[in-house]
């Protein structure tokens, strides 16, 4: 972390981080075993948003305020590939 | 460096945004249907990435990288329930079944005897 911060506020940043890790792991199990596609997307779809948490918790610790913007293009990424896939079930291609 | 006030207010936004994260993927992991899925994900993983963002904003104060995890939060809250009613649309066309007495809104329930023959 930055300079003199309360160590409380660093003990709940390192265990939020090892919650959204662990969180995010377990998502994977939707990933692998959903039974459908779009349990598929929804799952990854999950991890993207705790992705983005996990980035806004980094630039905490860390204190380089470069990981706020990190954050913001993996939500843009994560958005726009959800709309991709959707349009890929639904339309069959993506760009025709 | 950041003063105590400060702290206590970044500390408790990052607990409740890991709150959220937690029921967020335990909605994942143990609802019965793509929708109720959904339902959980988009809602509650939403709100606590949003949390964290804020948590962010309040230790970097409101100006510079602070004003960037702000447009992350108004954007998140534009694009999850975006992202989320189109994987639903997506699913209903692919045909994945509803859970037992639910239906698409606007249709004649097909488990509802009486409000079919009142539809006739």
């Amino acid at each position: 972390m930055a300079s003199e911060v309360p160590a409380f506020l660093e003990t709940a940043v390192l265990g939020g981080l090892v919650l959204a890790s662990v969180v995010t792991l377990l998502a994977g199990y939707r990933v692998i075993r959903g039974p459908t596609v779009p349990d598929r997307v929804v799952g990854l779809e999950t991890i993207g948003t705790n992705v983005v948490a996990i980035a806004a918790l980094f630039a905490l610790q860390t204190g380089e305020g470069l990981f706020v913007t990190v954050s913001l293009v993996l939500a843009i990424i994560g958005f726009i590939s959800t709309i991709a896939v959707a349009r890929f079930i639904t339309e069959g291609d993506i760009i025709e | 460096m950041i003063s105590t006030v400060q702290a206590v207010v970044v500390t408790a936004l990052v607990v409740v945004g890991s709150f959220f994260l937690l029921v967020g993927t335990v909605g994942l992991l143990r609802l019965p249907n793509v929708y109720n899925r959904m339902h959980a994900t988009s809602k509650a993983a939403t709100l606590g990435a949003s949390s964290m963002l804020l948590a962010t904003t309040v230790y970097y104060g409101p100006v510079g990288d602070g004003l960037t995890s702000l447009v992350g939060i108004v954007f998140l809250f534009f694009t999850a329930p975006t992202g989320a009613h189109v994987i639903s649309r997506a699913a209903q066309k692919m045909g994945v079944p509803f859970r037992e007495g639910a239906d698409w809104p606007g249709t004649v329930p097909m488990h509802d005897e009486d409000a079919r023959r009142d539809d006739d």
